[in-house]
């Protein structure tokens, strides 16, 4: 199948395919799944500006859909997902002028791989330690009469007990989340979001999701679900940006959409069997295949 | 349970083979169709075809989202 805008030839099943996978790991996971559909535009020669700039178009179509799925579940923070678009929005443009400042001194590439790759690596190590010992503690632990598996627990909760209790003004209640914590707390976890993402690239799933469980101290369901939502917004934005900079395929977003969109309701129905640090542990190799595809480009010289 | 799940793939399964269906229509009507007015907006109307992209995008997801929830729920009532 042709694609004129981005003067591309690509078979639509692949696009299927790939947007089906993706749709299964966005639907579980609450990421945007962007370490593999770069790479995977990349391989059918689509160009770089364009692989981006489609895969965030692609995101918003599959965020959309997990994101009213995890609703019907009762897994979104509405409330949660609008304060922490706006720190998102402005973390992004900052990332972004950071790539620029990193541009003009000549080192952008260099620096952007060797963050990118403490920072998975930081991340998997994290929550496989985390996730491991909070299973393991739950082991002992005999299961709450009524509880099931939205029921969260974390080996890293007093620490997050005391983000929590920080009494900085404005102090914001979220009923959904049954939390009460500050308002910058919230700002300043979206905006780290928001600068890796616009520093590395994609939705920066890989780290929302987690600091909302973990600093935050939102269950881990309705991190996946108000994560969705929240892409849904920051990801509408990134679109319209690189739509006007001439970077949005919207012809292959749709095709890899069709996909997404079976596979995203599979991932969001198999977030109901799986406890809170089971879908943790199962998170670990995200990071990892993108320190990997880093690693590689770094080695190699090709950019995936 | 076991039948419980056999039947749910069951009605998995034939809910996808609906979808590939509709999804081939799709392509060759709707794709083909608006390719050529979205090159030509995306060379000539930028900022129109931000708003048209992401317009798309966003009903596509409203639209499949109901429609494979509507064919799921369809399929289930049928086979119970």
């Amino acid at each position: 199948m042709f694609f004129p805008i981005s003067n591309s030839h690509i078979n639509p099943i692949y696009l299927v395919v790939v947007g089906f996978v993706i749709g299964i790991l966005g639907g579980f996971f609450g990421v945007g799944g962007s370490f593999i559909a770069g790479p995977a535009l990349r391989l059918m020669g689509v160009d770089w500006n364009y692989a981006v700039g489609t895969d965030l178009a692609h995101i918003v179509g599959k965020s959309i859909v997990a994101a009213r799925q995890h609703r019907a579940l009762g897994n979104v923070d509405l409330k949660l997902g609008f304060f922490m678009a706006f720190g998102t929005i402005a973390g992004a443009e900052c990332g972004a002028q950071l790539i620029q400042a990193l541009k003009r001194a000549g080192n952008v590439n260099i620096v952007v791989s060797y963050v990118a790759i403490v920072v998975y690596f930081g991340i998997a190590v994290f929550m496989l330690w985390e996730s491991q010992k909070t299973l393991r503690s739950a082991k002992g632990r005999s299961p709450r009469k009524g509880s099931g598996v939205k029921d969260d627990h974390s080996a890293f909760g007093p620490v997050t007990q005391k983000i929590q209790r920080l009494k900085i003004w404005p102090m914001i209640t979220l009923p959904t989340s049954g939390i009460r914590i500050s308002l910058w707390t919230i700002l300043l976890v979206a905006f780290v979001g928001g600068v890796f993402s616009g520093f590395l690239g994609g939705g920066a799933g890989y780290i929302r999701m987690p600091s909302m469980v973990y600093v935050l101290g939102i269950p881990t369901h309705l991190a996946v679900g108000t994560d969705l939502f929240e892409i849904v917004i920051s990801a509408s934005y990134g679109t319209i940006s690189h739509a006007i900079k001439g970077n949005v395929d919207i012809l292959i977003a749709l095709v890899m959409h069709t996909g997404a969109v079976i596979g995203a309701q599979i991932g969001v129905v198999a977030t109901q069997y799986f406890a809170g640090p089971k879908i943790r542990l199962a998170f670990v190799p995200l990071p990892l295949i993108g320190a990997a595809i880093v690693i590689y480009t770094l080695m190699t010289g090709h950019k995936l | 349970m076991k039948k419980q799940a056999a039947k749910s793939l069951r009605v998995f399964a034939i809910e996808l083979a609906v979808y590939a269906v509709l999804v081939i229509c799709y392509f060759f009507l709707v794709l083909h169709l608006l390719g050529e007015w979205l090159y030509r907006l995306e060379t000539q109307h930028r900022y129109t075809y931000a708003v048209v992209a992401i317009l798309l995008i966003a009903g596509q997801a409203v639209v499949l989202d109901t429609v494979t929830t509507l064919l799921f729920r369809l399929l289930r009532g049928r086979w119970k």
